[in-house]
């Protein structure tokens, strides 16, 4: 299907030439939000609608401030309860919505897949701002802007992806944008928390030792996502343990790495406060380039010739941990 | 001859091109003596390098470093999603650059440098992106060829050569910065004798 529109649901909806430009769209926006007017006409007129069914306080706003840097009229629905089911109801709010006929919607919800029906069931452009533990694009590709920054190139750099990755669409993303960009990338972690065969899957490495976080160039820290697990279900012994074994704390980073984590951190599980608020971290610079990054993927999903389509999501059976 | 060759012709060499920017250079100094508040500004990709040349020709002649600066009017083109199949009254430029200032946008004389001035609307969005710098007391504008067929109500100050050229036509300008070569060819349209 080729409509003429364009979507963002998932890293492999751009190679490595898309990404490339995204990221040089998105350097051409620092003056933008550093100026006094921080504001451009680009997308007046346009309307973006926000539709978040579950709680964010970065992405959702940052997407806000970047449609409303670009003057398009936005649009923000925050769905009360994270309960809603996929189906009929987002189906009815998704058809309610395009009635406005938004240019764009840009979709967070906890349902793998939720983006894909978004699409089909919208004439706009969508962007998913994390469905599940599926994708999460935009924090792709503001880390890759946020390590190209900081490092001065992406070919190459040695990245440890400590933590939750069974849980995490931000390791989803990250793995495929990393990857696509030359990245070198291990996931650490307990065996618990990494999901089986992805090596064979992505052609990662894999450590269960704390120590292969000394290799890296970046530590990227994931978060505990307590939401995702079941009641019950023990991935690790204890908060404490995990602390002790995978927390990333000073002793663990030496000079010269860099330490980024997707938000909000849990300090003191995950993360030590004196490596959040250290030099070494960049999570900051994260949350500055996530609001021109996601400019960027507005203006780009604008005015780029279409090529997307959208993929069935029962078609990406193959991908792995999507299920 | 193939069916699909196009005629092309040089309507300015390399030293006619050189030439031309000494004498915009003359011109602008002629009209602001003092040099004081003068600002070059050049809309990107091209007019950069013209505004830096035009900015070495003037300090030749006067001894006087007026500032240069680049605007990129990427975001505050009129065309944004209505051109699918692409459309050259704004030139196509697919990679952002930079807007930067050299000296205070307020208050200066800013003397937008260009290649070629065609419909207007790329001048149009380059005055709208330097109003969101600040209120220059004047902008004048300075290019290096004018073709004509203006669907805004703007005219240069300061014009390097009139080519009267017809709507199917392109011009094409080179500059050894952008290009490896200085040239200005115009390209035959559609309905040329090939």
């Amino acid at each position: 299907m080729n409509d003429g529109r364009r979507h963002l649901l998932g890293m492999s909806d751009v190679d490595s030439s898309d990404v490339e430009r995204i990221l040089d769209t998105a350097a051409g926006f620092e003056d933008v939000v550093e100026r006094d007017v921080k504001k451009v006409p680009t997308l007046r007129g346009r309307t973006v609608v926000n539709l978040f069914y579950e709680s964010s306080t970065r992405t959702s706003s940052s997407f806000e401030l970047a449609a409303k840097r670009l003057s398009a009229d936005v649009v923000s629905v925050k769905a009360a309860g994270s309960s809603v089911d996929k189906g009929e109801s987002l189906k009815d709010t998704v058809r309610t919505l395009n009635a406005y006929k938004p240019n764009i919607i840009v979709i967070r919800h906890p349902q793998i897949g939720a983006a894909h029906l978004t699409a089909r069931w919208s004439d706009a452009h969508v962007v998913n701002a994390g469905d599940g533990k599926h994708q999460h694009p935009t924090q792709s590709l503001l880390d890759l802007y946020t390590i190209r920054k900081r490092l001065g190139r992406l070919q190459d750099v040695k990245v440890a992806i400590v933590g939750d990755v069974l849980h995490s669409r931000v390791a989803r993303s990250n793995i495929e944008g990393f990857q696509m960009m030359g990245l070198d990338v291990t996931l650490v972690g307990p065996p618990a928390l990494i999901p089986p065969g992805i090596e064979a899957a992505t052609g990662v490495k894999v450590s269960d030792d704390p120590e292969a976080m000394s290799e890296a160039d970046v530590i990227y820290v994931l978060r505990m996502q307590h939401e995702r697990m079941e009641p019950g279900q023990n991935f690790v012994p204890s908060l404490r343990e995990y602390a002790r074994t995978w927390g990333v704390n000073s002793r663990r980073v030496r000079p010269g790495q860099v330490v980024m984590h997707p938000g909000p951190m849990n300090r003191g599980v995950e993360i030590a406060p004196d490596v959040a608020d250290s030099d070494a971290s960049l999570v900051e610079d994260q949350v500055e380039a996530g609001l021109i990054v996601r400019m960027a993927v507005l203006y780009d999903l604008m005015t780029r010739p279409s090529m997307g389509t959208v993929i069935d999501i029962r078609e990406r059976t193959g991908e792995w941990g999507a299920a | 001859m193939p069916v699909s060759a196009q005629k092309t012709r040089i309507l300015l060499d390399a030293d006619q091109i050189a030439r031309t920017l000494a004498r915009i250079g003359s011109e602008i100094v002629e009209r602001h003596p003092d040099l004081a508040s003068v600002h070059l500004v050049g809309i990107r990709s091209r007019g950069v390098p013209l505004a830096e040349r035009i900015r070495d020709r003037i300090r030749e002649t006067t001894g006087v470093e007026v500032p240069v600066g680049a605007v990129d009017i990427s975001f505050y083109r009129d065309d944004v999603g209505l051109r699918p199949g692409g459309d050259d009254r704004i030139g196509d430029h697919p990679v952002v650059g930079e807007t930067v200032f050299d000296a205070a946008v307020e208050g200066a004389t800013i003397v937008l440098v260009d290649d070629v001035l065609y419909t207007g609307r790329t001048v149009r969005a380059a005055i709208d992106a330097i109003f969101d710098y600040g209120r220059p007391a004047c902008v004048q504008l300075a290019v290096l060829a004018d073709r004509g067929h203006r669907e805004l109500p703007f005219r240069a100050d300061f014009v390097g050569k009139n080519l009267p050229t017809q709507a199917g036509e392109r011009v094409r300008v080179q500059l050894m910065e952008t290009d490896g070569v200085d040239e200005v060819v115009l390209i035959g349209g559609e309905g040329d004798q090939a």
